[in-house]
């Protein structure tokens, strides 16, 4: 009886040396990465990277001024495409379609969609929108990011309505509530944070997608908000930028890179601070 | 057998009826969960149903709001009469139907919103007025369920900062706010303390001078406190119907003497 329980204890070493074996080689990758990112992107980071746009080939300096505008104007109106219509999709499959065939193919395809290889979606979006009005712009580029985005909201919204209790969902029916005014000002309220999160994750999740920009968006040398013209971004600068010989280039590459990490390290925190006051209600 | 006595219990003598239930069948999916149940619901009067779990009373209450008409599958048949319209008609209006005859579940379920919205939420429905007006129907709603004393204060709190009891008689408020003609209570006290029970029952004895009220509970006592009717149902079936007192002190089936005498169920 003893050496069965001696076993044990030695299998349980066993498995959990394995196990911290596995986690270390993870966090190993990870910190190596960071690190690298964090030296070499804090070296880059100056004033000149938030005032001065992307420099042509061989010029002194430069910074990163249209590429983050750019990528801030792409983002917003990506997340205006795709948050609308990934809730509205969320409450059509989680409230009105439920078991119908239409909602289990939508939900099908909306699977497909997330899985589906960013670069797919960019030439997607390149032969029906940039080829047909005849260029690249902003629009485009943000089609192609909302596409992405859309399906991560579509469902977190199903998911997280599908956890609103059947007792309040029929406590608003029994007052006599349409169920669209029961969806939209009862369960949808009922989970507002989980709603917000997700669209907070689509954010974080097309924040860095390059590929798909890169059929789209395309890039621009100057500062620019016209969003019917190329536009510059910081996926697609830091792709070019950190294959080029040029080392204010690389520079600036890695620079963009650390300002990438940082925003989704901000979009993580904001949905942890919303869970968190959630839980305090 | 059972059946066939049926019709003679279906009418509390000399009451005009709110609603009046006629050969009523109800399906969930291919199990019967209801057969052939004939009764009437008294105007404000209290009518309570009893019975062992499963035995349909919670699924006849939910009839009488169409409230099964979110699940498919599920379905009734025969006759609800409401103001001499049969309420389980396909061209009936849910909505309309449940603003004329509220509920209250067994578990609080306050909207997540303001303890003020919670109430303006049903009224707004089928009710355009002024703000001053609606501040007056959320006072008299709340002043209805016996809470305003403990909320007036703070109307824009939310709806789920209160305790459990206060829940419900924020539920019953809101049931109330959009001035219904019945009120249908599923279990409304089994979630609650014994002192929050107290309240809602003194509650429902002081609302049915305006209102129809039917209530399911699973307490006995409570029936035998609250109600002027009282119906006992045992395997989807109605077995006995008839005043309270009549029931609880000299029923007519030994099945309904079995139960309230504590031999099964």
């Amino acid at each position: 009886m003893m050496s069965l329980y001696t076993r044990r204890i030695w299998i349980n070493r066993i498995g959990i040396t394995l196990s911290m074996l596995a986690m270390s080689l993870g966090l190993i990758a990870l910190l190596w990465i960071l690190w690298t990112l964090f030296s070499k992107g804090f070296a880059a980071l100056s004033w000149d990277l938030f005032t001065q746009d992307t420099p042509a080939p061989g010029s002194e300096g430069g910074g990163l001024r249209n590429a983050i505008v750019g990528s801030g104007l792409i983002l917003l109106f990506s997340m205006l495409i795709s948050t609308p219509i990934g809730i509205l999709a969320g409450i059509y499959l989680a409230e009105f379609g439920r078991v119908s065939k239409f909602a289990s193919f939508t939900r099908f395809m909306t699977d497909i969609m997330l899985s589906a290889p960013s670069i797919v979606i960019g030439l997607f979006v390149y032969a029906l929108f940039v080829a047909t009005t005849g260029g690249f712009s902003g629009w485009a580029g943000s089609l192609a990011l909302a596409l992405i985005a859309i399906p991560v909201v579509v469902r977190t919204t199903e998911n997280m309505l599908k956890l609103v209790p059947t007792s309040l969902r029929e406590a608003a029916f029994a007052v006599g509530a349409p169920r669209w005014q029961v969806s939209l000002k009862v369960t949808l309220r009922a989970v507002k944070s989980g709603v917000v999160t997700g669209v907070l994750l689509a954010m974080a999740r097309i924040t860095g997608e390059t590929a798909p920009l890169l059929f789209t968006a395309l890039n621009n040398q100057f500062f620019s908000t016209n969003m019917a013209e190329p536009m510059g971004n910081l996926p697609v600068v830091i792709f070019q930028f950190a294959l080029s010989p040029y080392d204010n280039w690389v520079n600036l590459a890695w620079g963009g890179a650390l300002l990438i990490a940082f925003l989704v390290l901000a979009v993580n925190i904001a949905v942890r601070v919303v869970f968190r006051n959630k839980d305090k209600r | 057998m059972l059946n066939q006595s049926m019709p003679d219990q279906a009418m509390p003598a000399g009451e005009d009826a709110a609603l009046q239930v006629r050969n009523l069948d109800f399906f969930y999916g291919d199990f019967k969960g209801l057969s052939n149940v004939n009764l009437d619901i008294a105007h404000k009067k209290v009518t309570a149903f009893i019975g062992p779990s499963g035995c349909g009373k919670s699924t006849l209450l939910r009839t009488f709001n169409r409230m099964y008409d979110l699940y498919p599958g599920q379905r009734a048949e025969g006759q609800i009469l409401f103001h001499g319209k049969n309420l389980l008609d396909k061209g009936q209006d849910v909505n309309l139907v449940r603003a004329k005859i509220g509920m209250v579940f067994q578990k609080p379920t306050p909207f997540p919103m303001t303890i003020y919205e919670n109430i303006a939420f049903g009224v707004r429905l089928y009710e355009r007025m002024s703000k001053s007006a609606m501040d007056d129907r959320v006072e008299w709603a709340l002043k209805k369920a016996a809470l305003w004393g403990e909320v007036k204060d703070k109307l824009q709190q939310s709806g789920l900062s209160l305790s459990g009891g206060q829940q419900q008689r924020l539920c019953i408020a809101r049931a109330v706010a959009v001035k219904p003609e019945i009120v249908l209570l599923d279990e409304p006290t089994s979630a609650l303390d014994p002192i929050s029970t107290a309240k809602i029952e003194e509650l429902i004895n002081e609302l049915k001078s305006d209102y129809t009220i039917a209530i399911v509970t699973h307490n006995m006592q409570q029936a035998a406190r609250i109600s002027d009717y009282t119906a006992f149902m045992y395997l989807g079936e109605l077995v006995e119907f008839n005043e309270t007192a009549t029931i609880f002190m000299r029923p007519e089936k030994k099945q309904t003497e079995d139960y309230i005498t504590g031999r099964f169920g």
